[in-house]
């Protein structure tokens, strides 16, 4: 059997400063296979997104972070790189869409201009207007009727459903093996993200692309993941099949998430009750779920 | 009309109310003083009829208003009066040190410029290391002393201590540029005398420096505070995460948007050149506004200073306008949809 | 507190602000005491002495007439310091209830009394105070006046910025539903939320202004002899330059160490307050 596209075991994240030591992760392990699409879900400040930062390299960028644990791309240790390596991982074989599409692309560059960045990435001598041709093919995927419009906009020209489509596409843009979505379209209206969700979803299934999907909201989950992990307070408390753990969630924290589920309005959770024993129960795992070895 | 040409016909609205209003506060400044101008005019041992006969010239008896009207109506064809201490007409006199002194501060904005913003990029991309302290030390000790300390200082220890550059003026006598322009550097090249280009530039360079140093602190401070404020936004995170190239980011991606708030101030910083040239000039013995704007202060020539004042104001709005257009250049926000922020 | 502690001592720099600060304004204030020389602060005459280089007896040398340069310099703090306070303590409060009221009130007002700001913002700064003193006599009083007259608009600049964004917000909006009188609001409700960035901004000015009337001083547009001016100083002593350096060196760098103290306590300042730049 290949290695898992992505694998974390007991990775650990404190953030060490003149005022003393942080825990943000206690050791949380997820995998995620070859053209699977996995959730992270839990509530802001849980851990998820700073989880996503370590896989890219962001978050050891910075000083004060203490980064323990094994993270493995494609069987290969990331820790074992050199910045260099990593680097160049970043953009071609792993990239990431982010919560707020307009505000993620840059306000005073043309989006053409921020493509062809992105496709420099995979192909560094790629021609300008080779760039360009592949930047329209690749908006066309992502359902955009007038590719060349859209290229010569700024970001403040396009509505927040387009610039989303634009960042979906650059995602996609160097095939790369996972993608990691940072609650992707949370700042857009409700019937804008269901419709690019939907498209992502098509888009990834059809290059076979492996997901890291991080969320608050189980709903959106519900329709994307393959399988699920909650995490809560810097722990995985609960992990299963998307089905199975709608079916049957077995974590007090999982339960109280789904009973949040109708109050979700604006996309808030709703205050839980602070940390009681039952919280911090051990991991439940569901049937047929288990954590792949790891080779010594 | 293309949004930009709208913008600058704005401005330039906008810049003629103001320069209306700043010839009307100088000039009210000027009459409401006590002291007899006409009378510091022709000294001491001039009649009464004598000074009778200048104010009556000046239009100095009139109501403060008509005055006023006198002096737009002269200004209209371009007079501002004759220099009470040189005789000459006030606008010969500016046209005869103004070159020197636009070539200087021209000179000190460029290193201002070239010098302060990489300084602000570098400290912005190396925060908190020792790159960072050094470049913030350096630009608040820049930002911290009156130009003339700085020219001092520079002197003393470039010209007299270890005399690489020339100590004062701004052409060595050895030389004869026929005056075209006015700006030497522009006058030598077109004199075709190489050497005597050279030895103006020579000149230039410890004036200027002194003049840009409190513009290059004040510039590489600004645009590291802009450039970090930049870097914490979502699109340099995504950047990071494709793998941008780390210099590339910091020189494009998160320079030219941190760039727009930064450059109102650097105009600013242009405009207390003008200002601050005149004490370069004091201590470098610089032909330029400096010594004919102290000497005419003193003797309250009143033409001369409202001249004077007038003309140093219409440049720093010239600036202004520049620094507007060059904003509506990268921030396609303005330039776009005219929609000033 | 703790954490104003925390920063100050954290980083060297802003202590460093500290020190320079109270070390420039306790020799102000105590001058008499601690200088050597407290006599020479006037027209004192002594040729047995003059123009010496720095010495244990002179640290900073003596000028042409013989007077100790060391103690000339720390009198001229007390006078710059004198002057730095009573123009921010004019110009503050004008320039701080211009800008409320310009962007409070909006409409009209805002228009004219903004122009007004501009006409004064767009002659640069030391040419404005230079006229005036120039027309005005040069005495501390009017260097004062002038420099004050130059100094207002940037206060009201900032002071304006942040009051539009600040009524805005919910706390006014409230206040305005229940009826709150317009003084109220403007100097109870918004000018509070002021107050971090007009202190920042005092502190850092009081090194600045102090540049600027030494900058006035040193064209001879400012205080007159014998009162002792880091600027007149400067210039006075820029005649004798290589020979007698101490003569300028001094002067300029007693410039320099105040200004930069400012700064460095203006800045710690700014990250206590939490102010933007």
């Amino acid at each position: 059997m290949t290695s898992p596209t992505l694998l974390i075991r007991d990775l650990h994240l404190a953030f060490g400063g003149y005022s003393g030591r942080v825990e943000v992760l206690h050791g949380i392990s997820i995998h995620i296979r070859q053209g699977e699409r996995v959730a992270l879900v839990g509530e802001s400040g849980s851990g998820k997104s700073v989880t996503a930062r370590i896989v890219l390299g962001l978050l050891q960028m910075t000083r004060t972070a203490r980064i323990g644990g094994l993270i493995a791309f494609e069987g290969q240790d990331i820790a074992k790189l050199t910045p260099r390596q990593h680097h160049r991982l970043r953009g071609t074989k792993m990239s990431m869409i982010f919560q707020d599409p307009t505000s993620s692309l840059n306000p005073v560059y043309r989006i053409s201009e921020q493509f062809r960045e992105v496709l420099r990435r995979g192909v560094p001598d790629i021609e300008r207007t080779e760039a360009d041709a592949r930047a329209a093919d690749l908006l066309a995927d992502c359902s955009i009727g007038d590719p060349e419009r859209v290229l010569t906009s700024y970001p403040f020209q396009l509505s927040g459903g387009l610039n989303q489509r634009v960042m979906i596409a650059m995602a996609l843009a160097n095939e790369p093996s996972l993608l990691i979505a940072d609650e992707p379209g949370t700042a857009l209206d409700v019937t804008v993200q269901a419709q690019t969700l939907k498209l992502m979803r098509e888009l990834v299934a059809r290059h076979d692309t492996a997901v890291l999907f991080i969320s608050h909201n189980l709903g959106v989950v519900r329709e994307f993941a393959d399988r699920v992990y909650v995490i809560y307070k810097g722990r995985i408390v609960e992990h299963g099949r998307t089905a199975d753990l709608f079916d049957d969630p077995r974590h007090p924290y999982t339960r109280a998430l789904m009973d949040a589920i109708p109050r979700i309005t604006g996309g808030g959770i709703p205050e839980i009750a602070d940390a009681s024993d039952t919280y911090l129960a051990p991991i439940i795992v569901h049937e047929g779920c288990a954590e792949p070895e790891v080779a010594p | 009309m293309s949004p930009v040409v709208r913008l600058v016909m704005k401005r330039l609205g906008v810049s003629l109310i103001v320069l209306v209003g700043v010839s009307m506060l100088i000039f009210t400044i000027a009459r409401v003083i006590p002291g007899d101008p006409a009378r510091i005019a022709l000294g001491p041992n001039a009649t009464a009829e004598q000074v009778a006969a200048l104010r009556e010239r000046l239009h100095l008896d009139e109501a403060l208003p008509v005055q006023y009207g006198h002096f737009i109506a002269d200004l209209a064809q371009g007079d501002l009066g004759v220099s009470l201490y040189t005789n000459r007409p006030v606008t010969r006199d500016i046209a005869q040190f103004l070159p020197a002194t636009l070539e200087l501060i021209f000179f000190a904005g460029t290193m201002m410029i070239l010098i302060g913003l990489p300084l602000g990029v570098l400290s912005a991309r190396y925060r908190d290391t020792w790159v960072d302290g050094t470049i913030r030390v350096v630009s608040l000790l820049g930002v911290s002393a009156p130009s003339f300390v700085w020219a001092v200082i520079l002197m003393l220890l470039f010209a007299f201590f270890l005399p690489i550059f020339p100590i004062a003026g701004r052409l060595a006598d050895s030389f004869t540029v026929p005056a075209v322009t006015g700006f030497l550097l522009v006058d030598t090249l077109l004199a075709g005398n190489v050497r005597a280009f050279g030895n103006a530039a020579w000149h230039i360079v410890l004036p200027a420096f002194a003049l840009a140093l409190s513009g290059i602190g004040q510039a590489a401070r600004l645009t590291r505070a802009n450039m970090i404020d930049t870097y914490n936004k979502p699109f340099i995170e995504m950047a990071r995460s494709y793998g941008f190239p780390e210099r590339r980011i910091a020189n494009r991606y998160a320079f030219r948007p941190s760039m727009i708030p930064s450059l109102t101030i650097i105009g600013l910083d242009f405009a207390a050149m003008l200002g601050n040239a005149f004490l370069v000039e004091a201590v470098f013995a610089w032909p330029g506004l400096s010594r004919y704007g102290v000497a005419v202060i003193l003797r309250k020539d009143l033409n001369a200073i409202v001249g004077t004042v007038l003309v140093i104001s219409a440049m720093f709005l010239i600036v202004n306008i520049i620094v507007d257009l060059l904003i509506a250049f990268i921030n396609p926000r303005i330039r776009l949809s005219q929609r000033t922020s | 507190m703790k954490r104003t502690v925390a920063i100050l001592t954290s980083n060297p720099l802003s202590a460093l602000g500290v020190v320079l600060v109270a070390a420039v304004v306790l020799s102000a204030i105590f001058a008499d005491f601690i200088v050597p020389f407290p006599e020479h602060r006037g027209s004192v005459v002594d040729f047995t002495n003059f123009n010496r280089a720095p010495s244990w007896q002179n640290l900073f040398g003596t000028d042409l007439v013989g007077r100790d340069l060391f103690s000339r310099v720390i009198f001229a703090y007390r006078i710059s310091l004198v002057l730095g306070v009573v123009v921010l303590v004019i110009a503050v409060p004008i320039g701080v209830t211009v800008g409320l009221v310009a962007g409070y009130l909006g409409g009209w007002t805002e228009t004219v009394l903004m122009r007004i700001t501009d006409v004064f913002l767009s002659i640069p700064p030391l040419v404005l105070a230079m006229s005036m003193m120039g027309l005005l006599e040069p005495t501390l009083t009017n260097g004062m006046l002038a420099v004050t007259a130059m100094w207002w608009p940037w206060y009201t600049r900032l002071v304006y910025n942040i009051t539009r964004s600040e009524k805005e917000e919910g706390y006014v909006l409230a206040a305005e539903l229940i009826g709150a009188s317009k003084p109220h609001l403007i100097f109870r409700e918004i000018l509070p939320n002021c107050v971090p960035a007009i202190l920042t901004k005092m502190t850092l000015d009081l090194g600045f202004v102090i540049l600027i009337a030494s900058s006035l001083s040193f064209l001879g547009l400012g205080v007159q002899p014998p009162t002792p001016d880091l600027g007149s100083m400067v210039a006075d002593g820029a005649k004798y330059l290589p020979d007698s350096w101490w003569l300028t060196v001094f002067p300029g760098l007693a410039i320099l160490v105040a200004v930069f103290g400012f700064n460095l306590l203006g800045d710690a300042l700014r990250e206590i307050l939490g102010v933007d730049q």
